[in-house]
């Protein structure tokens, strides 16, 4: 296949040009398994020790609690009610009492009341989900040697109960409900502050401020851009200035009048803690919302101002509808980073322990990442299985917001066909 | 340069124009009427500002960074870049077709109906109905929509969306529609109902319209503007005459190059 010599000039280097072509692709093949491994050994990390074998004693066991061979657990109410009697103490049975008698109570609360303060289950020592598989026989003979009255189970760390626990000093009785709720609260206020004021200075600086290039806009641009990369410290330091120590009246809600019965929780609230995430993923909301806006077509501007409507017109009816999809993935992105946020919510105060569940804005809280963080801390080994247990909370929980933003955008999208 | 015999009612009136990008003149000191009710071509070799000329004569060029214009467009009597004229208001009456199709992306009917709502319509939806209708038969395009009006308007074929940009702009009711190169993204057949469209509005409508093909100047258009840039890059009106004259007998040596397809 000879024509015109230019052959000669091309052909040669191209073995060189797939060769080149063939090395990419071999690293990108490689990047991508790197990130599979990775992302494997963490999930497997956290799986290994939330399940596993376990060894324990009960003050009471469960079988003493069995009548007529019903196991504790599938017992009426009233006979839940009949064994509290017979094994709480008179003092505690009376305060119970007070707050409300035994056999009106359901059968979840009469079971956690018996576990909790008649079992009493004990955790002696506890083996991660490999250490279970492979070395079973070795945990046997030991658990043998070293608690003669303990009984070996196998159990998940995640259960039911752990969800709907509050937080507790005995790891047999903790739970992340507390944490859960600080979450999801937060991660509302956070959304709801800094969603409209981020999409706002997007079409500030997109639709109005644009063609304007004067220096006040590109010092706000390059000020935005920059604030996306400061540590997330910083934020926790500026919202514990601004919001909890000089708003302290407004986010401790004394000037609505609305501070909880014996609430110590000064300007250190949820709504202090919110805004300092709103703060925190604005400058992403904005910068998001900026490329979204962008990307709608000058064409789409162009027509709907030739028909003769307004600016305001033109950015309510087709900018936003149009950036919309783009806007809520940044939102997503922006959400995602707000709701596994730590540091910020130490330095604001968020409450490393508490039991009772925040009932707004301006509760004392908790937030799972600070549960977390919390549990790793303690030098026992117990609580590494509830840490483990509540990172996978937390990814469900992200994974559940995530899917939700990004099915209301998939409809969105849908619809404007 | 020449003009036509000025016994015509005159529809807009640019006089002594200049457009600025930044320091950059686009166009420079361009006088222009354009008669009512017919059809005005401008043509012309590229980026010698013929859409920057057209989108003036409705101040679209506003909405371009840097841009700053020099003269006057007289529209019944008034400059329309006096300080006290709403461009909202004069790109209601002077509506826009683009070179390529831009439908919104929503239903047929609602991209009619949307410029009539923006502009505070109010009347009753069969009224609305009966306006949509309107525009619809007015741009040829009611019979091959009118079973699948609340379809995308995206889902229609390159011609008949511009068809319903037409209908959009005339939804609105407004005196002049410019019309920038609206053929230049169809395929031959949609351009010729696209043409005789322009020549069925031109009853009711001054059309002015910028065109790359001169065939098409030759085939729709009754005026026809010849364009051209001077030395310094700055667009210049050459010849402004009845399209047959420009065509057949120019009297600028360069307009006649440019027809006889020589340069352009």
């Amino acid at each position: 296949m000879k024509t015109n010599g230019a052959e000669d000039l091309f052909q040669p280097n191209l073995p060189r040009r797939h060769r080149i072509g063939r090395w990419g692709l071999i690293l990108f093949q490689i990047s991508t398994l790197v990130g599979i491994v990775v992302l494997t050994a963490l999930v497997l990390n956290v799986l290994n020790r939330t399940f596993g074998y376990v060894a324990m004693t009960y003050q009471v066991p469960p079988e003493a609690l069995s009548i007529n061979g019903i196991p504790v657990e599938r017992l009426h109410p009233l006979d839940l009610a009949y064994l509290l009697r017979q094994h709480l103490p008179p003092d505690l049975l009376a305060r119970l009492e007070s707050e409300g008698p035994l056999e009106q109570r359901d059968r979840r609360e009469l079971l956690d009341l018996l576990t909790t303060k008649v079992m009493r289950p004990k955790v002696l020592e506890t083996w991660t989900l490999a250490q279970s598989l492979f070395c079973r026989q070795a945990i046997q003979t030991r658990v043998a040697r070293l608690y003669p009255d303990a009984r070996l189970v196998f159990r998940s760390w995640l259960t039911p109960e752990f969800l709907t626990r509050p937080q507790s000093s005995r790891p047999e009785f903790a739970g992340v409900r507390t944490a859960v709720l600080g979450s999801l609260w937060v991660v509302a206020i956070t959304i709801a502050f800094a969603f409209p004021i981020g999409v706002g200075t997007a079409i500030y600086l997109e639709e109005y401020a644009k063609g304007k290039d004067t220096w006040v806009n590109r010092i706000i641009q390059t000020n935005i851009n920059n604030l996306a990369g400061v540590p997330s410290i910083i934020y926790g330091i500026l919202g514990l200035a601004i919001f909890v120590r000089a708003l302290a009246p407004l986010t401790s809600g004394a000037i609505f009048g609305l501070v909880p019965e014996g609430a110590t929780a000064n300007g250190r609230t949820i709504l202090s803690a919110g805004l300092t995430l709103g703060l925190l993923i604005l400058p992403i909301i904005i910068i998001n919302s900026q490329e979204a806006i962008r990307a709608v077509p000058k064409s789409l501007r162009l027509a709907s101002y030739a028909l003769g409507a307004t600016q305001w017109q033109t950015i309510w009816h087709h900018v936003l509808p149009s950036a919309m999809p783009g806007i809520l993935t940044g939102t997503i992105l922006a959400m995602s980073r707000a709701i596994g946020e730590t540091a910020p919510l130490i330095v604001v105060g968020a409450s490393t322990f508490i039991t009772v569940d925040p009932t707004g804005p301006f509760s004392k809280f908790t937030t799972l990442p600070i549960q977390i963080y919390q549990w790793t801390a303690r030098p026992q080994d117990v609580f590494r299985h509830l840490a483990a247990a509540a990172i996978i909370v937390l990814l469900v929980m992200l994974l559940a917001l995530n899917a939700t933003a990004i099915i209301l955008r998939n409809r969105y999208a849908k619809r404007r066909g | 340069m020449t003009h036509p015999p000025g016994s015509e009612p005159i529809a807009i009136e640019a006089r002594h124009l200049s457009v600025y990008y930044g320091d950059f003149r686009a166009i420079e000191d361009i006088n222009l009427p354009i008669y009512r009710n017919k059809v005005t071509a401008i043509i012309g070799p590229s980026g010698c500002g013929k859409s920057t000329l057209l989108r003036s004569f409705n101040r679209m060029n506003e909405l371009m960074p840097n841009v700053r214009t020099e003269g006057q467009v007289l529209y019944h009597g008034k400059n329309i870049y006096d300080p006290d004229v709403d461009p909202v208001e004069v790109r209601r009456r002077i509506g826009m077709v683009f070179q390529k199709p831009n439908p919104f992306p929503k239903s047929i009917y609602e991209n009619v109906a949307w410029g009539l709502r923006i502009n505070g319509f109010k009347g009753s939806k069969a009224d609305m109905d009966a306006w949509v209708e309107e525009a619809l038969r007015a741009a040829a395009l009611w019979d091959e929509v009118k079973d699948k009006l609340h379809q995308s308007g995206l889902s229609l074929s390159g011609g008949q969306q511009q068809r319903l940009c037409i209908a959009r702009a005339i939804a609105v009711r407004p005196e002049i529609i410019l019309m920038d190169e609206p053929t230049s993204a169809l395929d031959p057949i949609a351009t010729l109902r696209i043409e005789d469209l322009i020549r069925e509005l031109a009853e009711h409508y001054t059309i002015l319209i910028v065109t790359h093909n001169m065939q098409q100047a030759g085939r729709v258009s009754d005026y026809t503007a010849f364009m051209l840039m001077n030395e310094r890059r700055a667009g210049i009106l050459v010849e402004y005459d009845e399209t047959r004259v420009i065509f057949t007998n120019p009297k600028d040596k360069r307009t006649e190059a440019y027809i006889t397809g020589r340069f352009g």
